[in-house]
């Protein structure tokens, strides 16, 4: 009992991790990139797009798609991996 | 068939499918009817938030908000999406865990406390409100607009529809019907979108079509976007792609506005409640990830639109004389979303910054009810004119409204965007009430009044309050109290301020207690509801560094954080019990025991 309590932490301090990055990239795309840098990437053109507006108006929203998938995806390696995975008996 | 024949066939048909499914999904049980027996797939699930989500105001009028904005925009596109990564991340498969049927349910048990329970059930009944007579009114709207009703009938229209499958099928019964309204309105929005897209870039797909040169006409071979930014220019606008161009938009309220939005997103408790109907917990990861990709199909195409129909708008109708006008712009000036005052005599319009004249159209009518014409046989309008040097009203749902016919496209088009607005009315309001039946029938009656009641009882409770809500919604919509626009501020505001940080605390914290989370809860709304009070109603200026009352539920976010905290840290631990539960909560491994009580 106390060696699962033990897994336990470890596994919730590695979701937490995760989080973390994640979260990061999150804030970047979406504040950073879009609002706080938008002035200076608008100088950089990406086709008809100046760079800042295409990511406060498309490039971030994708960003945040792929961030839920990826996060599905990884947690569903920890979940396994730490043996709290809903399929396991 | 004309436009009118084929609107009333797909309002017709989809309303058919709608009452079908409702039917077909009829439940006779609570965990049935709160969380739709919590037997959803994900994909499924993702496609009924989406609906869910995406309302009256996101299909009609968003795309032409951010035309006017221009950059600004963003704060409503990322506001409305980023949200969803918090909730995938931070609330879904937590509370998915937890296994019971509302938010205020998690509230109360978390923080072992019956006033926390009702506090928050009080929020989620007025957030739900607030947000639920604007989407009656947009029924209304769009009935009047498409259908030629008047807008109370069309409320009245409305009102039963969304009774007859709310109270029948209740979530399961919802979550089906949004499934098809997804579908519905999904399809109603791109397919004027890749027209229009097309039409003026040659690339089908708005998205790229949005970077890519104009394909014909005056400016053949130059940006879309770079083109939009001269013509704004010329007229004395701001450009369209620049950032931060007056004081409301300056970038601590564009930063604000938006996290608010976020945070509030993933407060709102007619969203968090789709993601206790998955059987799993890692379904409830993935259907926000769903979601948001069926929410993206459409916040992606939305500025692209916006960017397409500013362009045509400004083209076909700026500096031309009024006969040349295109045919579209007969059709929408009748229902008064666009006008045209020739102030200065010369029968051409301009179209400069600033409104024409006060207020909405009116038509200047005379003895027979018939509207009166001017020297070029333009509609005359009884509005009071400003003194700036513009002539055109341009009304912001026109953008969408009329994308049909700006991409050319036949009648049997324009007759579905009808249905897709309807759909998207409809999907809201029927999840809000939802929320507003299972706060009342499960969180005040069952867990606090009669906590012996049947099965029978709640059910009845859930749906007699689902027709009292109904009831007051439909009033709120066909007598419009002048704050209904003012609320969304409130609603989003609210539940940032209110749910998320106890949520967060809730889960990512075993030492957050009851009195913390009271406290907390408390000094957040209140500040936040003060200070949009103040600076909305009584005339304040915005006296907290400026900050406009759409972004303070930030900082009402931020003090709940810190009350709750700093409170917690003098008051004695939660029970040991509860801490056992929070534990619990952070491990999907026997979620699919969930609790039946």
């Amino acid at each position: 009992m106390a060696e699962e309590g033990k897994d336990l932490r470890a596994y919730w301090r590695r979701n937490l991790q995760i989080q973390f990055w994640l979260l990061a990239i999150w804030f970047v795309a979406g504040y950073v990139l879009s609002i706080f840098l938008v002035e200076p990437l608008n100088h950089i053109k990406m086709g008809g797009f100046p760079l800042g507006f295409w990511f406060a108006q498309q490039g971030a929203i994708y960003v945040f798609v792929i961030l839920i998938f990826v996060y599905c995806k990884l947690m569903r390696g920890v979940d396994k991996e730490f043996g709290v995975d809903e399929d396991a008996a | 068939m004309g436009i009118l024949g084929w609107t009333y066939f797909w309002v017709g048909l989809t309303f058919g499918i709608y009452i079908f499914i409702a039917w077909r999904s009829r439940v006779a049980d609570t965990k049935g009817f709160y969380v739709a027996g919590m037997g959803v797939p994900p994909v499924a699930n993702g496609m009924a938030t989406g609906a869910d989500w995406m309302s009256a105001a996101s299909f009609i009028s968003m795309a032409g908000l951010i035309s006017f904005l221009g950059y600004a925009g963003t704060y409503y596109l990322l506001g409305w999406t980023g949200g969803y990564v918090l909730l995938a991340l931070l609330l879904a498969p937590y509370l998915r865990k937890f296994g019971k049927y509302t938010v205020p349910d998690f509230v109360g048990d978390r923080y072992y406390s019956q006033s926390a329970r009702m506090v928050a059930a009080a929020c989620a009944v007025f957030v739900s409100f607030t947000y639920v007579a604007g989407q009656m009114r947009g029924v209304g709207i769009v009935f009047s607009r498409f259908l030629e009703v008047d807008i109370n009938t069309g409320v009245l229209i409305g009102m039963c529809i969304v009774f007859i499958y709310a109270a029948l099928g209740g979530m399961k019964g919802i979550t089906w019907t949004q499934v098809a309204q997804y579908c519905v309105l999904i399809i109603a929005y791109l397919i004027p979108a890749w027209a229009v897209s097309y039409k003026i870039t040659g690339v089908p797909i708005p998205q790229i079509g949005f970077g890519s040169t104009i394909a014909s006409g005056q400016h053949a071979g130059q940006y879309l976007l770079d083109t939009l930014n001269v013509i704004a220019r010329d007229l004395g606008f701001v450009e369209y792609t620049k950032a931060f161009a007056t004081q409301k938009t300056n970038m601590l309220n564009v930063f604000m506005i938006m996290f608010c939005l976020m945070v509030g997103t993933a407060g709102l408790p007619h969203v968090i409640i789709r993601f206790y109907t998955v059987p799993k917990v890692r379904d409830a990861r993935l259907s926000a990830g769903w979601a948001l990709f069926f929410i993206a199909l459409l916040y992606t195409t939305a500025p692209a639109v916006a960017a397409f129909v500013r362009y045509n708008m400004i083209n076909t109708l700026e500096g031309k004389r009024w006969e040349e006008r295109p045919a579209w712009y007969t059709n929408w000036s009748k229902p008064g979303l666009i006008a045209w005052v020739d102030k200065n005599g010369d029968g051409v319009i301009q179209y400069k910054p600033g409104k024409p004249f006060i207020g909405r159209p009116k038509w200047k009518k005379g003895k027979d009810g018939k509207i009166l014409t001017g020297k070029w046989g333009e509609p005359l309008l009884a509005n009071k004119l400003t003194k700036n040097e513009n002539e055109l009203y341009i009304d912001r749902d026109i953008m969408v409204l009329a994308s049909p016919e700006i991409g050319g496209l036949p009648a049997w088009v324009v007759g579905l965007v009808a249905a897709g607005g309807l759909a998207a009315a409809l999907s809201t309001a029927a999840g809000l009430l939802l929320v507003v039946g299972s706060s009342v029938s499960h969180d005040l009656y069952y867990r606090v009044v009669n906590k012996n009641a049947t099965e029978k009882q709640r059910l009845l409770v859930a749906r007699i309050m689902i027709g009292v809500a109904v009831a007051c919604a439909g009033y709120f919509g066909i007598n419009p109290p002048a704050f209904v626009a003012q609320v969304v501020a409130f609603a989003f505001g609210l539940a940032a301020s209110s749910f998320f940080p106890i949520i967060i605390l809730g889960i990512f914290s075993t030492r957050v207690n009851r009195e913390g989370a009271i406290c907390g809860m408390l000094a957040g709304i209140i500040f936040t509801a003060i200070y949009i009070i103040q600076t909305k109603f009584l005339g304040y200026g915005n006296w907290f560094l400026g900050i406009t009352p759409e972004g303070i539920g930030t900082i009402g976010m931020l003090i709940n954080f810190i009350v709750t905290i700093i409170v917690t840290s003098f008051t004695k631990a939660p029970p040991a019990e509860i801490q056992q539960i929070v534990e619990n909560v952070r491990i999907p491994k026997g979620a699919g025991a969930a609790l039946d009580h």
